[in-house]
C-alpha cells in the first residue's frame, strides 16, 4: 500500500520539456523545478499517526495493601518516532535530469527527466537527435565570444549585403555539412541502400561526429538585423554563434549572434514547453501525460507487423524516425526554394 | 551436589520458558527463600544476579542504558540516590551515572534479599552477569519493566522523541526537530534541556511579551538557542526596546519574524539602530517603522546595508531624499543582493527609459524580479503599448506593470489573453 506521496511520485516519473528563460542558468532551472516538484509530492496528507503500546503499572496504593496482585493497565500513546515533524517529509530531494543543456545566454525548450525516465534520457540523446535552432543576429559588429555580450572587436560595414547573397552563402554552407553528414555516416556511397536512404533523408552519423547541420534556411532579413533557422545534430549553442560569425565572414562582413532559441529537441517541441509560471507538479504531470499519449500515436502510425514495441531502443527509433519525417520535408522545401526562401 | 544443581537450573530454566520474561531487566530481586541453604556456596558464583557487581561489566542493557542516560540525561529519568540503600551495588561510586529507578521497583526491592551480607563473604571482582537461569517468582517477572535501550550514539533524534519528555512537547508546539537535528550539536543541546526548568520559563515568557501561540514552534525550529539564553538577558534585551519607545506589539511581531533578534546583545542592538538613524537621516519614529517592519535588519551584518546603500548613492544617483522615501517604502532595499539590484535599476533606467523621479514615485520595481519587468515591459513593446510617461496619453503605472498577477496584468494592462502572453513567452 503505497503512501499518497509515492503515489504523485510515481506520476511525476517520466520526461517533459520547458521552456527556458535566457539569462537562467540551466542549473538554476533544475533546482527551481525540483523544488516545486518536492512541495507538490509532500503537500499529499500524511498518514495516520501510529500508536504503540505502553504497559502502565497502577497506583502504589493498590500494592502497597500487601496484595501480590499487579495489574498493568495498556495505554495507546502516539508513537512519536515516526511523526512528520520528527522524521521529516518523505521525500526531501528527487533525481531530476536535465537533456541537452542550454548555456545562459540561450533559452528554448529543456527536455528534464524525473526518477526512472532518466535512463531514457541517456537513451533518447545518445541517438543522434535532430535539434531546431532560431538564431537571431546582427551584421556589422564582432566579439570576441560571438554574441552581443561580448568585448566588440570590430566594426564592419553591411550595405553591400543582400538577401540573395546572404541565401548563397548559406547554401553552399549546408552544401558543405551535408557532405560531412555523408562522411560520417560511413555507408557506401556507391550501393543503392545508400541512395534510398538518403533521398529519404535518414543518414545519420555513425557514432560520434562533430556538430553537422542538417538544415538552415533564412527565415527574416531586415538589415542590420537576419534571422536563421537552423537543424542540427551534436551541437553547442557556441558552435552556433560561431556559425553566424562565418556567416558574417562570408559576406565580407561582419556578424553577431542575438539570440539562440531552440526551438525543437527531437520529439518535444515549443508548442508543449511550460513556461516557468507551469513549473509546478500539476501542470508537469499533464505535460508528461501529453508526450506519452502523443508518442503511443506516432508510435501507432509507424509501427510495422512484426516489430514489438517495448524496448528502449525501439522507442528512441521512433523518436529518431518522428523527428526525421520531419526534417526530410524541411530539406526538400530548402532544396526546391531555389535560394527564395518559403 | 551437582545433581541438585542440574535440575535446579532445569527448573529454572523451565520457568523462564513458560513464562517467557524477559531477561534483561533493569530491577531485580532474587527470592532467595526458595533455594536451599546448602546451595549457596556451590552456587553463589554463577547464580547470583550482577546485584552485586561493582564489576566493570553489568549486565549488557543496564550498561546501555546508564550509559546512554549518562550521555544524554534524559530529563524524566528521576534520581533518587535516598532510596538507593539496598541497591548499594548498583551505584558504582565514584562515577556521575544516574540509574533508573521507577517507583514499581522500589516496592520490589523492599520485599526483596538484602545483600549486605553476602558482599562480604564473596570476592565481587569476578561476578558474573545475570544469569538467565535464575529463579524468579511470577509476581516479579509481571512488575519487572523492561526499559527501552537508548542507543548511546545516535544521528536522529527519533530514537529519543518517545522517552524524552521536552522533545515531545517540543513536536507539540509545532517544532521541526527533524531540520534541527541536522544542525550540529542542536540535537545534543535539546535533548539535554529540561523541560520544567529550562524550556517552560522561556516560553511562558515568550507568551507574555505577546508571540502567538501558532508562532511559538516556527521560532523554536529557527533559532533553538532562545532555550538557551539567560532570561535575566532576553527581559533586559525586551526592556531595552521598550524604552527605545517601540509598542509592545511591534516587540511581538519583530520576535516573532526575525527568531534571533533576542538572542544579540543591547549594545549591538543599539549600534545597529544608531546606524539607521544615523545614515539614513530618519527620524526617530520613522527608524522605528522600518526597523519594526524588517526586524532583520537589526540581526544582520551592516556590511551589506553599508554597501547597498552606496551603490544606490553612487551608482544609481539617488538623492539623500529620494533614498530616505526608497527605504521608508520598500526596507528590503537595505538587505537585497547588490547584483539583482543593479540589473533591475540597470534594465529600468537604460532600456525602459524610465527617470530617477518615476522610479522614487514606485519603489517596488526595485523588489520586483528581473525576468518578470523584463518579460512585461517586452509584451507591452510589442503591442506598442510601452508608455511610462505620466504626461502622455495611454500611461502604464509601473506598480500595475509590476504587482499584479499575471491574468489581471493580461486582462487590465495589456487587453490581451493569458495564452498570448505565453505564446509571447516562448519567442523570447
Amino acid at each position: 500500500m503505497a503512501r499518497p506521496s509515492v503515489r504523485v511520485f510515481h506520476k511525476l516519473e517520466g520526461l517533459f520539456s520547458i521552456y527556458k528563460p535566457p539569462g537562467v542558468h540551466w542549473k538554476l532551472v533544475r533546482d527551481t523545478i525540483e523544488t516545486n516538484l518536492l512541495k507538490g509530492i509532500n503537500a499529499a496528507p500524511p498518514p495516520a499517526p501510529r500508536q504503540r503500546v505502553q504497559f502502565l503499572a497502577e497506583s502504589t496504593s493498590v500494592v502497597a495493601e500487601g496484595s501480590n496482585e499487579l495489574t498493568l493497565s495498556a495505554a495507546s500513546v502516539p508513537a512519536l518516532a515516526h511523526h512528520p515533524l520528527v522524521s521529516g517529509p518523505d521525500f526531501q530531494h528527487i533525481g531530476v535530469g536535465v537533456g541537452h543543456r542550454l548555456d545562459v545566454f540561450s533559452s528554448g525548450v529543456l527536455v528534464l527527466g524525473v526518477g526512472q525516465s532518466n535512463k531514457a534520457l541517456t537513451d533518447l540523446y545518445r541517438s543522434h537527435v535532430t535539434r531546431d535552432y532560431t538564431l537571431e543576429g546582427e551584421l556589422g559588429m564582432a566579439t570576441d565570444n560571438f554574441s552581443h555580450t561580448g568585448r566588440l572587436i570590430e566594426r564592419t560595414t553591411y550595405d553591400h549585403i543582400t538577401r540573395d547573397k546572404l541565401e548563397r552563402v548559406l547554401a553552399m554552407m549546408q552544401g558543405s555539412n551535408q557532405k560531412a553528414l555523408l562522411t560520417y555516416s560511413k555507408v557506401d556511397m556507391s550501393t543503392q541502400g545508400a541512395y534510398e536512404l538518403a533521398v529519404k533523408g535518414e543518414l545519420r552519423p555513425d557514432g560520434k561526429s562533430p556538430p553537422i547541420m542538417t538544415g538552415l534556411r533564412l527565415l527574416h532579413f531586415q538589415p542590420p538585423h537576419f534571422t536563421l533557422e537552423v537543424q542540427c545534430l551534436n551541437e553547442t549553442q557556441r558552435y552556433l554563434c560561431r556559425i553566424l560569425h562565418e556567416v558574417g565572414l562570408e559576406l565580407r562582413s561582419t556578424a553577431v549572434c542575438k539570440g539562440v532559441r531552440r526551438t525543437r529537441d527531437g520529439p518535444f517541441t515549443i508548442q508543449h514547453a511550460l513556461t516557468h509560471q507551469h513549473w509546478t507538479s500539476p501542470d508537469v504531470i499533464q505535460a508528461i501525460r501529453q508526450y506519452r499519449s502523443s508518442r503511443k500515436a506516432s508510435k501507432a502510425k509507424h509501427t510495422q507487423p512484426g516489430k514489438d514495441t517495448g524496448t528502449a531502443s525501439q522507442r528512441q527509433e521512433m523518436a529518431e524516425e518522428a523527428a526525421v519525417t520531419g526534417d526530410s520535408h524541411r530539406l526538400h522545401s530548402v532544396l526546391t526554394s531555389k535560394a527564395f526562401g518559403s | 551436589m551437582a545433581l541438585t544443581c542440574i535440575q535446579h537450573c532445569q527448573r529454572c530454566t523451565s520457568l523462564l520458558r513458560s513464562r517467557s520474561v524477559g531477561i534483561t531487566t533493569l530491577q531485580y530481586s532474587t527470592d532467595a527463600q526458595h533455594w536451599p541453604a546448602a546451595l549457596w556456596n556451590s552456587f553463589i558464583v554463577p547464580v547470583l544476579p550482577s546485584l552485586l557487581q561493582r564489576s566493570p561489566n553489568p549486565s549488557q542493557t543496564r550498561q546501555r542504558w546508564n550509559l546512554g542516560v549518562r550521555s544524554y540525561c534524559e530529563s524524566h529519568a528521576k534520581v533518587q540516590p535516598s532510596q538507593t540503600k539496598h541497591r548499594n551495588t548498583d551505584e558504582l561510586p565514584g562515577t556521575d551515572m544516574v540509574s533508573y529507578q521507577n517507583p514499581v521497583s522500589h516496592q520490589l526491592i523492599d520485599g526483596g534479599m538484602l545483600l549486605k551480607e553476602w558482599q562480604t563473604a564473596f570476592d565481587l571482582d569476578d561476578a558474573p552477569g545475570h544469569s538467565a537461569l535464575e529463579e524468579i517468582s511470577h509476581e516479579e517477572a509481571v512488575r519487572m519493566d523492561i526499559p527501552a535501550a537508548l542507543p548511546p550514539v545516535s544521528i536522529s533524534l527519533k530514537d529519543y522523541v518517545n522517552e524524552s519528555e521536552t522533545l515531545g512537547k517540543l513536536v507539540q508546539l509545532g517544532v521541526q526537530l527533524w531540520k534541527l537535528e541536522q544542525r550540529p550539536n542542536v540535537g545534543s543541546m535539546l535533548l539535554r534541556l529540561d523541560f520544567q526548568t529550562d524550556v517552560t520559563p522561556r516560553l511562558v515568557f515568550l507568551k507574555q511579551l505577546g508571540v502567538e501561540d501558532s508562532r511559538l514552534g516556527y521560532l523554536i525550529s529557527h533559532n533553538p538557542f532562545i532555550l538557551t539564553e539567560s532570561l535575566e538577558n532576553l527581559q533586559a534585551r525586551v526592556a531595552y526596546l521598550r524604552s527605545k519607545k517601540f509598542s509592545a506589539e511591534s516587540v511581538a511581531s519583530m520576535v516573532s519574524r526575525a527568531p534571533y533578534l533576542l538572542n544579540f546583545s543591547v549594545k549591538r542592538m543599539d549600534n545597529r539602530l544608531g546606524f539607521y538613524q544615523q545614515q539614513l537621516g530618519l527620524s526617530a519614529q520613522k527608524t522605528r517603522d522600518v526597523v519594526a517592519r524588517l526586524p532583520r535588519l537589526l540581526c544582520g551584518s551592516l556590511e551589506t546595508v553599508k554597501e547597498n546603500l552606496k551603490i544606490c548613492k553612487l551608482e544609481m544617483g539617488f538623492r539623500e531624499n529620494e533614498l530616505q522615501h526608497i527605504v521608508t517604502v520598500i526596507p528590503k532595499v537595505l538587505t537585497a543582493n547588490k547584483r539583482k539590484l543593479t540589473q533591475i535599476f540597470d534594465y529600468i533606467h537604460n532600456t525602459m527609459n524610465i527617470p530617477h523621479d518615476l522610479i522614487v514615485k514606485f519603489p517596488q520595481v526595485l523588489n520586483a524580479k528581473y525576468l518578470r519587468i523584463k518579460e512585461r515591459h517586452l509584451f507591452l513593446q510589442y503591442l506598442d503599448k510601452a508608455q511610462y510617461d505620466p504626461a502622455k496619453p495611454n500611461y502604464i503605472c509601473l506598480d500595475k506593470l509590476v504587482s499584479l498577477p499575471d491574468e489581471a496584468f493580461c486582462t487590465e494592462v495589456a487587453s490581451a489573453t493569458l495564452k498570448d502572453f505565453e505564446l509571447f513567452q516562448k519567442t523570447m
